[in-house]
């Protein structure tokens, strides 16, 4: 079980220099285990410095941060410790392979954590197999694979540690569509196999508003909105107003809204499109 | 913690040091060391010291951030102190001391020297954008091209490498946090330890540097790039009557300081 809270949760950055600048402030939010959470927001919303606090990796300038009721600031070891329960996965993380070979890269994250050669086997094959990378591929160089393979070592590297929480800032960024939609299935398999708490950043709100259970709106470094996609998506006008596109579907519904077709409650996958007006067709044909 | 690296940073501002062209804000730094080193007794330090107080509290840079760029020097400061203070032969301070009056008037002038060097330089390098400096570098040290100095290529050199300093730093800071996430540990363990620790980061840094540079060759060829001949700037320096100002009141200050050297006063 791994439950994420945070509590008046303030970071300001270079603090006492001419390049102070507050990143977030006041955030509360409770994230109880299994919930998967979607992040949207502007660069520079403040989203990628909460989720780094997530894992310990930014210390709060006030406010605190608890993993299953424990402060994860309280002493060094738990930080360390906390590392393992909570997985983050870095925008871009291919950039970070520097293993000889996929299997040692794999295997980083599980030595650290000090498993038994069996264990650390274990783990690497079980990661490997939830992002779907060929065991063939173990003893090749990571940096000699293509850009879609190497992004999902990187994520196997994390996923290896088996962390309770998963973080991932941006997983499908520079990816092609077929990449993309291949991450977003695995990232969703992970979850339904292992039942853990996800956390996808994302500014592809056709990906979250997918797959998200709940959405966290972020804004001018704190919370916009917070609610299921459901809540979110029934006022895009808000969501357009802060600069964020709405998904294509929703687009689709305000612009009939504005030519005067309404579709009823929010819309935001193109099966719920598809099913509205479907379902305005035969409320015409009934009249 | 790597942002604490404080050395050659630029503190943006606007004022009149600030405002200063790059190459009177050189001239002037070099007529400034000049005048240091021949500064000899306490008038003429006084007087130094008297100038850089002045152009520091004229450029708005907090005293506080002029010494952490002191910090790292502080082993060379203390060493060189106490050298001169134990070996200078003269009259002692107490009869049978080792420690002599001209003994301690050299280590504090010296160290004085020292610090106030410290602090006029990092002016320069404080109050000049990294690109405006190796601009005016560059065409004060134009005249070495006649003597076949590859002086644009360079302060080309010079003005990649400075603007790729922040970001290298960002990205080490991001691959160690990267690292950090899969349980990496830097500070523990035996120096051994620690510098293979410093693989994970190294190995990534490496390959992005040399994709980087490949990135920037190819970035600047396809922008026809081809060499110093002939190449205009977008920005040219321009000298302002406040430049010619500064020169003269540099010029009177390393006169005053030589006159006082003279005068033996």
């Amino acid at each position: 079980m791994s439950e994420i809270k945070a509590e008046g949760l303030r970071h300001v950055y270079s603090v006492g220099t001419p390049f102070e600048k507050v990143a977030i402030d006041n955030i509360n939010v409770l994230i109880p285990h299994g919930q998967l959470v979607g992040i949207i927001g502007h660069t520079g919303s403040g989203k990628s410095t909460f989720i780094q606090h997530l894992n310990g990796l930014l210390k709060p300038t006030a406010g605190k941060v608890c993993c299953d009721g424990q402060d994860i600031n309280a002493s060094k070891q738990i930080t360390h410790d906390v590392r393992f329960k909570v997985g983050l996965v870095f925008q871009y993380p291919e950039y970070q392979l520097f293993e000889e070979t996929v299997y040692k890269d794999i295997a980083f994250g599980p030595k650290n954590m000090k498993l038994s050669e069996g264990e650390i086997d274990q783990h690497v094959r079980e990661a490997a197999r939830f992002v779907g990378v060929d065991e063939e591929l173990f003893e090749r160089s990571p940096l000699e694979l293509s850009g879609g393979q190497k992004r999902r070592i990187a994520i196997a590297g994390v996923i290896a540690m088996r962390p309770g929480v998963l973080i991932l800032d941006e997983p499908t960024a520079g990816l092609d569509p077929e990449g993309c939609a291949q991450i977003l299935q695995n990232i969703c398999d992970y979850r339904r196999e292992t039942g853990s708490t996800v956390i996808l950043v994302s500014h592809s709100m056709d990906d979250v508003a997918r797959i998200a259970d709940r959405l966290i709106v972020f804004s001018g470094g704190g919370i916009f909105m917070d609610g299921t996609p459901q809540e979110v998506f029934s006022r895009p006008d808000e969501l357009t107003d802060i600069g964020l596109s709405v998904p294509e579907p929703t687009a689709i519904a305000m612009a009939l809204h504005r030519r005067g077709v309404e579709l009823g409650s929010a819309v935001y996958t193109t099966e719920q499109l598809v099913s509205a007006v479907k379902a305005l067709g035969k409320g015409a044909s009934g009249c | 913690m790597l942002k604490d690296v404080t050395l050659g940073q630029y503190f943006p501002g606007n004022t009149v040091v600030h405002r200063l062209d790059p190459r009177t804000k050189i001239i002037l730094v070099i007529v400034y060391i000049v005048a240091l080193f021949n500064a000899y007794n306490w008038y003429s330090y006084a007087l130094v010291a008297a100038v850089t107080l002045g152009c520091i509290a004229a450029s708005r840079i907090k005293p506080k951030t002029i010494m952490k760029g002191l910090k790292p020097l502080i082993i060379v400061i203390v060493l060189t102190a106490l050298l001169n203070l134990f070996y200078t032969t003269g009259t002692p301070i107490v009869p049978g001391w080792i420690i002599t009056w001209e003994g301690l008037k050299k280590a504090v002038l010296l160290v004085a020297r020292i610090i106030m060097l410290i602090a006029g330089t990092f002016l320069l390098t404080y109050t000049t954008s990294p690109i405006a400096l190796t601009d005016g570098l560059e065409i004060l040290l134009n005249p070495l091209k006649k003597i076949k100095v590859p002086v644009h290529e360079m302060s080309m050199m010079m003005s990649m490498a400075l603007r790729f300093i922040p970001t290298l730093t960002e990205e080490t800071d991001k691959i160690m946090s990267a690292q950090k996430a899969r349980g990496a540990d830097f500070e523990t363990g035996s120096l051994l330890q620690r510098a293979r620790a410093l693989l994970p980061i190294l190995v990534p840094l490496f390959v992005s540097s040399f994709r980087r540079a490949d990135e920037l060759a190819v970035a600047m060829e396809s922008r026809c790039y081809h060499g110093g001949e002939g190449r205009t700037r977008m920005k040219t320096l321009k000298y302002a009557n406040r430049d010619l100002w500064a020169l003269l009141l540099g010029a009177a200050f390393l006169a005053g300081v030589i006159a006082l050297k003279k005068f033996g006063l």
